[in-house]
């Protein structure tokens, strides 16, 4: 690997309890790339996804986001970080049922400050490129649940950030909404050139993405780098 | 692939030379594997002896591109038939994949190892198929959602089988 990664997560160890979620994880995200964390349930792609994101701090190792350590900063350097650089798209549960869709995605926005005129504007950009042109002024609850995944990449991408971290964003729909889902969100990070870690069992998913990283008992392994240095 | 029943169903929007067969089937179900025009002549006299095609015009000088066919009406019904009838479904019982796990296991070789490179080859071959998707028609897009879906399944057998590698060691080589 050529250049300091984006983001890297280095010998990663995590436990709950008695549970070794991660038990040496590493794993190097270079910018604009889009990488598929794959693996058994349980296996710990959660947690890791969670620790490169700043959300779960590591008992041991390292993750660096251009260099500086993510653990060595402050609470609040730690979410304003993931606030100006991060964005996020679940499975489900995400979008503020209180407010409309446009006001939705436009939150990220108003939490940087923008002014809610501006906010909305560019939020409404978002809806026409993710085809949601009418759902807009409905609440969360009125939308099916791939339009309501779609106002969740809209929201996540509205912020331009360097790196999205996505936990099975298609988990709940069914194939035809869940290729959308991901193309329309594979498309968005390659213009702005975010870079996209991917938590997927599903290897259609996967195969929107440009490389996959599998994770068994909390352990990363790179089998097609492994394979091309076996050559 | 019922090579024969296509060309019929293709000649039912009107007579066609076997120059004009062969491109419109490599371009709507060749998918980068053209028929040779020894298979299209090949039908296509086949098609002739058992009357589902009959000759249209032949056009003054040599060589088989001077034929025009018609299809006849046993032809459409031949057609009719083969579209209303299922596909068996294939049992794949015969794996390559599965002699493989089989193998390592009972000579104490690595069963995880190789499924975790099938897996890599597997994702490899999706993502140029995802890609090619992206740029392609609904029509191409359908083949290729039938390939990815088949692959899906291999990895989703993968997965299940590198799930029970230790209880399948235990009992192959016991
Ligand atoms: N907050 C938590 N408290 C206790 N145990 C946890 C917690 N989060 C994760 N675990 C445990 O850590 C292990 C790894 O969990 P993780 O959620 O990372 O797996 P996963 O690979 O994302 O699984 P899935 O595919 O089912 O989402 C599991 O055994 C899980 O039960
Ligand atoms: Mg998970």
């Amino acid at each position: 690997m050529t250049g300091q990664p984006l983001l890297e997560g280095d010998g990663l160890h995590k436990a709950f309890g008695p549970t070794k979620a991660l038990d040496g994880a590493s794993i190097a995200i270079r910018a604009g790339e889009i990488v598929a964390i794959m693996g058994p349930s349980g296996s710990g792609k959660s947690t890791l996804l969670h620790c490169l994101a700043g959300i779960v701090r590591p008992d041991s190792g390292h993750v660096r986001y251009q260099g500086a350590e993510i653990s060595a900063m402050t609470d609040g350097e730690r979410s304003a970080l993931r606030r100006t650089q991060f964005g996020f798209v679940f499975q489900f549960g995400q979008l503020v049922p209180e407010l409309t869709c446009l006001e939705n995605i436009a939150l990220p926005l108003r939490m940087e400050g923008v002014r809610r005129r501006e906010a909305e504007a560019r939020a409404a950009e978002w809806l026409d490129r993710l085809d949601l042109a009418d759902v807009g002024s409905k609440r969360p609850g009125e939308v099916s649940g791939g339009q309501g995944q779609r106002v969740a990449v809209a929201r996540a991408l509205v912020t331009r950030p360097r790196a999205v971290f996505a936990d099975e964003p298609t988990g709940a729909l069914d194939s035809l909404n869940g290729e959308r889902v991901m193309r329309l969100l594979t498309e968005a990070a390659r213009e702005t050139g975010a870079a996209v870690v991917l938590v997927t069992h599903e290897a259609r998913v996967a195969g929107y993405s440009d490389r996959e990283i599998v994770v068994r008992d909390g352990r990363t392994r790179d089998i097609a780098r492994e394979m091309e240095e076996a050559l | 692939m019922s090579i024969g029943q296509t060309f019929l169903g293709l000649l039912e929007s009107g007579p066609r030379h076997g120059y004009d067969l062969k491109k419109t089937y490599d371009d709507r179900f060749g998918h980068a594997r053209p028929l040779h025009y020894g298979q299209v002549y090949a039908t296509l006299s086949r098609l002739l002896k058992d009357g589902l095609v009959e000759l249209d015009g032949v056009e003054p000088g040599e060589g088989p591109e001077r034929k025009r066919y018609a299809v006849t009406s046993a032809g459409v019904s031949d057609v009719e038939s083969w579209l209303a009838s299922a596909e068996k479904p294939e049992p794949y019982l015969q794996n390559t994949l599965y002699t493989k796990v089989i193998l390592a296991l009972l000579t104490g070789r690595s069963a995880a190892d190789l499924l975790d490179v099938q897996r890599a080859e597997h994702l490899r071959l999706m993502r140029e198929l995802t890609r090619r998707k992206a740029g392609g028609d609904l029509a191409d897009n359908l083949i290729c959602d039938h390939a990815l879906f088949h692959l899906e399944a291999d990895l989703r057998w993968l997965e299940l089988t590198a799930d029970r590698l230790d209880d399948l060691r235990r009992q192959v080589r016991a």
